[in-house]
């Protein structure tokens, strides 16, 4: 089972991991773990479990080019980002590190802290009150990037970027 | 088919003819990574692609603009690493602390020009749209990608027009247009679109980089303006072409516009100046990519000139680039500043990410020439950005409250 964490619209960068946490400033790069949503939500970071869903309101990840917000959201398992928009830097880089970002609007349908099960392939969410939410499936190139487990494996065994023919 | 300036640039960087929508891969004629990122864009270029080098060290240009000067034994350490792989590459294009921020700093040095497709570590590189390039933010990975192979791959995207008509009033300048087509747009009115900017040619090339940069914060992929009135070069196949498609007009009408605001924590969160109240402010801070320019430090210093910034008000201005700072020297802006109680810091992105030389602390307030006012951007999550333009930083350091520069317009002062 997976928990829901439900988060606000325009959840920005600086709100995932303040600057002042990058990699770039901390003596133990491995700490960047324990700084997503550090200020934001501080209750996050030490009861998040591998797999867990984030659910947030529209332009999800707005901001900054830093690759090491979804990094801390992968370190700890983020299992999924569900959001009616994401913000564009911040959707590629979720994608090429392999987390699935699923542009749907779920605001309203599930709680904070429910239950659920995420069916990945089939984009479904089977809740634990008996519903069955289908997610929109993906762009082909984006299902691919994912199956590769992310932009890096993806080149590696393809030799070329999404959209080369 | 009429294309926009984003549809031209990607087709001839991809050899054939694109349009939105489209899923393209593109030669790049640019890549830029700064101090924050390169130590893991190394890590990434090298151990998880297995590349060696750069694909061209000619056309990797790196900049230490973040922390910079060092603020820590760890910032310092990192970029001690940048350094020696620069060397170690052969990348001729190092900008080391003090030369300034990224991307005036690209633009200073001829390496951004009209029609390119330019990608850099840091979201800001939208800026490179004031010579009419397509430049666009990325995170480490995709600028890893970048640096090995001298490609990347976008979906071409649809284009939001804003046309500006008319001239601005005195007291109003190119950070209010911006932040009023915030105000139009929202935060996310051009997410996965480029922006491109009309009726605007009469603006300096550092006055367009102010809305090249903010067009992120409309969650534009770039922000374009047409490269009309320039002294580079502009390749006979760019320019705007009747017919174009634009998923969006936004109109602004210059002549009657107000002087903006934008209060915490989101950019789009603007209105009038003349309808915010009263603010009491700690801090004015003039600098960034979008307002640390000669021409933003020249306009606060015709407001400051022969006065003194209000007791109890730090005013901190840090030059987007050593060429700004350079220019303000020669014709005695600098000494306007200095003279009128400003401190001047190191050319470079200074407190604008909260990591040194003017942090704020709980509770502060500040007026801020940047480009962002999210909670914990500058420092503590308990202080308050406002965004401004330079006349209304001025006019606030003056006052100690934030301030329509037309209250302190004074005939012996100020011809604005
Ligand atoms: S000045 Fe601020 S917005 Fe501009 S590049 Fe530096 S940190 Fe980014």
């Amino acid at each position: 089972m997976a928990r829901v964490w439900i988060f606000g619209a325009d959840i920005n960068t600086d709100q995932i991991v303040p600057g002042r946490y990058a990699p770039y400033m901390l003596k133990n790069e491995d700490d960047l773990r324990k700084y997503p949503f550090i200020e934001h939500r501080p209750d996050f970071a030490g009861n998040v479990r591998p797999g867990d869903i984030i659910v947030a309101g529209n332009n999800f990840g707005c901001g900054s080019s830093r690759e090491y917000a979804p990094l801390a959201l992968r370190m700890v398992g983020v299992g999924a980002i569900i959001a009616p928009l994401f913000a564009r830097i911040f959707f590629r880089n979720a994608l090429n590190l392999g987390i699935p970002c699923f542009t749907a609007d779920l605001t309203g349908k599930l709680r904070d802290g429910q239950e659920v099960e995420l069916d990945l392939e089939r984009g479904r969410i089977h809740t634990d009150d008996g519903r069955t939410l289908q997610l929109p499936p993906p762009p082909a190139f984006l299902r691919e990037v994912w199956a590769a487990g992310g932009i890096v494996p993806y080149y590696r065994k393809y030799g070329r970027f999404p959209g080369e023919g | 088919m009429a294309q926009t300036l984003s549809e031209q640039i990607l087709s001839r960087a991809a050899g054939r003819p694109v349009s939105a929508g489209e899923v393209v891969t593109v030669n790049v004629d640019l890549v830029m990574m700064h101090d924050s990122l390169s130590p893991s864009i190394i890590r990434v270029l090298h151990e998880e692609l297995g590349a060696e080098r750069v694909w061209d060290p000619q056309r990797v240009a790196v900049v230490i603009d973040h922390v910079a000067p060092a603020a820590s034994v760890q910032t310092a350490e990192k970029q001690a690493e940048v350094r020696r792989w620069v060397r170690a590459q052969g990348i001729t294009h190092l900008f080391d602390v003090g030369r300034g921020i990224s991307h005036p700093v690209l633009v200073e040095e001829g390496l951004a020009r009209p029609g390119m497709v330019i990608v850099g570590s840091d979201s800001h590189s939208t800026a490179y749209g004031c010579v009419g390039a397509f430049g666009t933010g990325m995170g480490t990975t995709d600028i890893a990608l970048a640096a090995a192979t001298g490609r990347t791959w976008f979906r071409v995207p649809e284009t939001v027009l804003v046309r500006a008509n008319g001239r601005f009033r005195p007291g109003v300048s190119a950070k209010d247009l911006g932040l009023k087509a915030a105000r139009l747009l929202r935060a996310d009115g051009a997410t996965y679109a480029a922006v491109e900017w009309h009726g605007v040619e009469f603006l300096s090339v550092m006055e367009r980089m102010t809305l090249a940069t903010l067009s992120i914060e409309v969650g534009a992929k770039a922000g374009i303006v047409p490269p009309t009135g320039l002294l580079q070069t502009v390749p006979e196949w760019l320019r705007v072409e009747d017919g174009a498609r634009y998923s969006r007009v936004v109109e602004i009408d210059l002549d009657n516009l107000e002087p903006q605001i934008s209060a915490p924590h989101t950019v789009d969160n603007v209105t009038d100046l003349r309808d915010l109240g009263r603010v009491a402010v700690d801090v004015v801070y003039l600098g960034t990519c979008t307002n640390g320019h000669y021409e933003d430090m020249a306009a606060a210093a015709r407001i400051l000139r022969g006065r003194r910034v209000a007791p109890g008000v730090r005013m901190l201005v840090v030059p987007a680039s050593a060429q700004a700072l350079q220019l303000a020297a020669e014709d005695g802006t600098l000494a306007t500043l200095l003279a009128a109680g400003a401190t001047i810091g190191t050319p470079g992105c200074g407190a604008c990410i909260g990591r040194h030389m003017g942090v704020l602390a709980p509770g502060e307030v500040c007026l801020f020439t940047g480009n962002r006012n999210f909670r914990g951007r500058m420092g503590s999550p308990e202080a308050r950005i406002y965004l401004a333009s330079p006349e209304v930083a001025a006019a606030t350091a003056l006052t100690g409250y934030i301030t329509h520069p037309q209250e302190v317009v004074d005939g012996r002062y100020l011809e604005l």
